[in-house]
Order: structure tokens, then C-alpha cells, then sequence
């Protein structure tokens, strides 16, 4: 299958997406925010089908879209309760948005499907370029807060105590999580975006106590389920997100399993 | 040179004096106990004393210098203690997040943290649970386990907010003799809050009472008094001591009863709950 060019791409892309999304996704898991991650998949639907019905690159208005309401939750304040619901009413507001610009934007039918549920067949090389570029920045801006995102995810109060910023953790984390949303709805589609940030790394937690190791096999996890399942789908024809979603819930059932204790 | 004064600290709270012109001074390597009934402000006093509410009026010395935030030589074990709790996360490693937590960028654990660690471990006897997952420790091996994170960094003073909350006795005496043993062996000054006076009341050398935003700081026998009680209270209070266990009445009824009860959300049926 790698005589293909487009099957090379789609390896590239759903690799460096599946690394970001195990990594973010294991702190998006630590921080009890998977609600956030899937709520900021559904903002980037209304940026893709905006940015799509004005003529513009749908993943940069993805990103966009994203990045803002990213940026936006981490200033909401730290109020679980109140912010549930507030993210709520977000995610409702933005589908219903998303609906209007496909109203509109009349050669929807399937550019829609490709949003929703991913298309990672029709990377282009320059889309690749982009996503591999975003993933590296992430992940080095990830690296460098990821002490206090610890100390502040595991011990809220007491990191507050220390002095952690704990407003600014909080922002830079949801605008790193913001760009994981958007690669991953490139591979899985916006509807799709928990099963590779949540699956595999509700996974690896249930698999190791360490925190290292842990965030690791997140994202080998990630990447494990990312690339079989392109090879199942190009071998079954059947599509790359549905084979993706099914080994990343076996993989999580057998975690839940396999859990020690 | 005193580990924690207030002076007139009023500290206001949604329109409300949570501390009203409390005024008193701990000692360097002294044990306090801080009683109070729920909403009398014993995290409010802890918060303030870190830097973390801001003060209507008066000043606040921690060792020597002007409060805030951050400050290197104050431990702190907050109540909520975290989100940490329910997760298969090394206790290790939940303890490690605070040495290196409040540093942006790429640093490491290095050779000398990694031994600081031990020694925080070790003092409280908690290096083996530290292999541990958290979510599998009792409450009374957890609680040593945050302990030893409060003792990173060396700090002087310790603030422990309700660490008895939720502990069976025997466990509760465990972590008074660790918090004697701190003061003790390190000259540690611990300001240590409790919802019960009498697992305490052997090894503090002093009492900080709180009520109706007063704060009164004495030894336990000037303080937990009818007439001092009644006067933090706002109400007639009677103390019933035997030997060395006491009881705070209000009209024939334990006063720290029903509060204790709305603490737990539950009713337990413990004939004495003791301040």
C-alpha cells in the first residue's frame, strides 16, 4: 500500500496527529477536561464550514476557531460546575452555527461528511507540511509548561499556594489542546475528535502509575490505532475513521480489563 | 522572631467579615491547634497566611518578612487536597509534581531533588507508600504521603488544614505524633486545624480558637474556657472537662455536634463529638 502516494501522506499526517492527540490528551485526561477537548471539536466545525462558505482554507479556519474558544475557556474561570454547562451552551451554539454556514454553502453534502467524520485520504502534501508543523510547536510548548500543568492538575490548591499561574497554565494548555483538536478532526473528523485524545489516553492510565511512562504510551497508543487502522481500512475498504474509533474503544475496553487492583 | 503574626487582619469574603481584626502571634517551633466551629475561617486564616486572600485591613508577617504568595519557607497541605486522589498515579510521583511545579521550561528531577524527596519521605516514614498508586492508600498513609510534600523545600512553618478529617482514631493519632515529632526534631512552627480538640490536646503547646471572625491564641486551659467560648460564640457555652478530654456545651448539647454531622454530609452516630 506504500506504492501510493496518498497512502505515504495519510500515514504522515495520521501519525503526527495520533502523537500530539495521545500526548495532549493524556493531560486533557489528568485535568478531567475531555468535556472541553470535545466541546473545542465542535467550535472548529463552525470555523471549517464558515471559513469554507467564505472561501477560505477550512483548516485554518479550524484553527482559528478553535484556538479562540481554546483561549476563551481557560479564561472562563475555574468553576467545574458552572463551566460544564457553559461549555455546553459553547458547543450547542457553535453545531447550531455550523448548520447555518452549510445551509448556505451549497456544495456542502460532502465536504460536510469529510468535516464530521475525517478524510485523512485527502491530506495534500502542503497540509501535511502545516500539520506536522503545528504538532512540533505544540508539543515544545507542551514540554515547557508541563511541570506546573502537573503540579496544578494533580494539586490545584496547594500549586496555588507555591505560586503557579495558574489562569496562564490554564489558557496555554486549552490553546495546546485547541491545536490537537484541529489536527485530529484532519484524520478523525470533529465528531470523532475523543477517540483519538480521550481513548488511548484514558487507556495508557489504566495501564501505568507512572506518569512518564504513562504519557508515552498514550501516545504510542495513539499512534498504534491511528496507523492499523488506516492499513485495516485499506485493506477492508471500508472507512479509516470507523476502524480507527473501533480499535481505540477495544483498546480502551481491554485496558479497563487488564487494569491492575 | 515570630513564624506567623496578625495584626487587625480583617479578611472580607462575598460581602462578609470571614476574620475581624484577628490579632495574635505563633512562635518559631511551636504546635498550634486551631479550633473553630465550620465557617469560623480556619482555611480563610490558612489562605491569608499564604498570601492567597486579600486583606481588608492589617498586616500579615510570615518569618520575619511581609506576607506573600509563594513564600519558599511555608508548607502547606490544603483540605481539598487535590484531584490526585482518585488517580493510578505514583504517589511518587504526585509528590515529585510539587519540586519541580512551579518551574516553566524543560528541567528535570535532578540527583540532589530526587535526595531532597527521600528525606521529606523518610522524615514521615512514607518512602514505601511512595511506590505506591495513590488511589490504593488508606486516608492515614495518604495523608503521611502529602506530609512528606509539604516538607519539600525545608520550609519553617507548616500550615495543615484539617489533616484528622475523615481518619479513624488510631490514624489520627499517627499524624499528630508526626506533626509533635516535626516540631520536635526540625523546630518546625505548625499551625495544625482539627475539628476535634481532644486527639490534639496532648501534643499542642498552644490553641488558636476561632469565632465570629475573633481569633484567640492561649493555652488550652485559659482558652477553651465557659467564658472565653461564649464570648467567640456569641452565645452561652459551658466546658466540661475529664481528665484530659474536653466537651463544649451549649445549653446541655455539644456544640461542635451538628457541624461536625454538615462537614461528613452524612449523619454518624457518635455519641461525643468533641470540639
Amino acid at each position: 500500500m506504500f506504492e501510493y502516494d496518498f497512502m505515504r501522506t495519510a500515514f504522515a499526517a495520521s501519525g503526527v496527529a495520533a502523537i500530539l492527540a495521545g500526548t495532549v490528551g493524556y493531560f486533557l485526561v489528568l485535568r478531567g477536561q475531555t468535556f472541553a477537548g470535545h466541546a473545542l471539536s465542535h467550535v472548529g466545525f463552525t470555523g471549517a464550514t464558515g471559513a469554507a462558505l467564505f472561501g477560505l482554507s477550512p483548516l485554518a479556519g479550524l484553527l482559528g476557531f478553535t484556538l479562540l474558544a481554546g483561549v476563551g475557556m481557560g479564561l472562563f474561570g475555574e468553576k467545574l460546575s458552572e463551566r460544564d454547562v457553559a461549555v455546553g451552551m459553547m458547543l450547542s451554539l457553535a453545531l447550531g452555527l455550523g448548520l447555518l454556514f452549510l445551509h448556505f454553502y451549497t456544495a456542502a453534502a460532502t465536504q460536510a461528511t469529510a468535516l464530521l467524520f475525517g478524510n485523512v485520504l485527502g491530506v495534500d502534501d502542503s497540509a501535511l507540511w502545516i500539520l506536522t508543523l503545528l504538532a512540533v510547536c505544540s508539543l515544545a510548548a507542551l514540554a515547557y509548561i508541563a511541570r506546573p500543568l502537573i503540579f496544578a492538575s494533580l494539586q490545584g490548591e496547594l500549586a496555588e499556594a507555591r505560586g503557579v499561574p495558574m489562569r496562564l497554565v490554564s489558557v496555554a494548555f486549552l490553546a495546546i489542546v485547541a491545536v490537537a483538536v484541529a489536527e485530529c478532526a484532519q484524520i478523525v473528523g470533529v465528531l470523532l475528535v475523543f477517540t483519538l485524545m480521550v481513548g488511548p489516553a484514558a487507556a495508557a492510565q489504566n495501564l501505568s502509575r507512572r506518569l512518564g511512562g504513562a504519557v508515552a504510551l498514550s501516545a504510542g497508543l495513539a499512534l498504534f490505532d491511528a496507523w492499523c487502522g488506516l492499513t485495516l481500512a485499506y485493506y477492508t475498504d471500508w472507512p479509516v475513521s470507523f476502524w480507527i474509533t473501533t480499535l481505540s474503544g477495544l483498546v480502551y475496553f481491554a485496558s479497563l480489563a487488564a487494569r491492575p487492583g | 522572631m515570630s513564624a506567623l503574626r496578625f495584626d487587625n487582619v480583617t479578611v472580607r469574603l462575598g460581602g462578609r467579615d470571614i476574620l475581624k481584626a484577628a490579632t495574635f502571634e505563633i512562635e518559631d517551633g511551636e504546635l498550634v491547634g486551631m479550633l473553630g466551629a465550620n465557617g469560623a475561617g480556619k482555611t480563610t486564616l490558612m489562605r491569608a497566611a499564604l498570601g492567597l486572600a486579600p486583606l481588608a485591613s492589617g498586616s500579615i508577617q510570615v518569618l520575619g518578612g511581609p506576607v506573600r504568595a509563594g513564600h519558599s519557607g511555608v508548607g502547606y497541605m490544603p483540605q481539598n487536597r487535590g484531584a490526585a486522589l482518585g488517580l493510578r498515579i505514583r504517589g511518587y510521583d504526585v509528590v515529585a509534581s510539587a519540586m519541580l511545579g512551579t518551574r516553566f521550561g524543560f528541567a528535570r528531577l535532578d540527583a540532589a531533588m530526587r535526595k531532597e524527596i527521600d528525606w521529606a519521605l523518610d522524615t514521615v516514614g512514607a518512602r514505601d507508600l511512595a511506590r505506591r498508586s495513590i488511589a490504593e492508600l488508606s486516608g492515614g498513609e495518604r495523608q503521611r504521603l502529602l506530609l512528606s510534600q509539604a516538607l519539600l523545600g525545608r520550609p519553617k512553618l507548616l500550615l495543615l488544614d484539617e489533616p484528622l478529617i475523615s481518619l479513624d482514631p488510631a490514624h489520627q493519632s499517627v499524624v499528630v505524633e508526626i506533626a509533635r515529632r516535626l516540631r520536635d526534631e526540625l523546630g518546625l512552627a505548625i499551625l495544625f486545624s482539627a475539628h476535634e480538640l481532644n486527639p490534639l490536646v496532648n501534643a499542642i503547646d498552644r490553641v488558636l480558637y476561632l469565632g465570629g471572625g475573633a481569633a484567640v491564641l492561649g493555652k488550652v486551659e485559659d482558652v477553651v474556657t465557659g467564658p472565653v467560648l461564649s464570648r467567640l460564640y456569641g452565645a452561652e457555652i459551658e466546658v466540661v472537662r475529664v481528665r484530659d478530654r474536653f466537651f463544649v456545651m451549649a445549653g446541655g448539647v455539644e456544640v461542635e455536634r451538628d457541624a461536625h454531622r454538615h462537614e461528613n454530609g452524612h449523619s454518624h452516630d457518635h455519641g461525643h463529638a468533641h470540639v
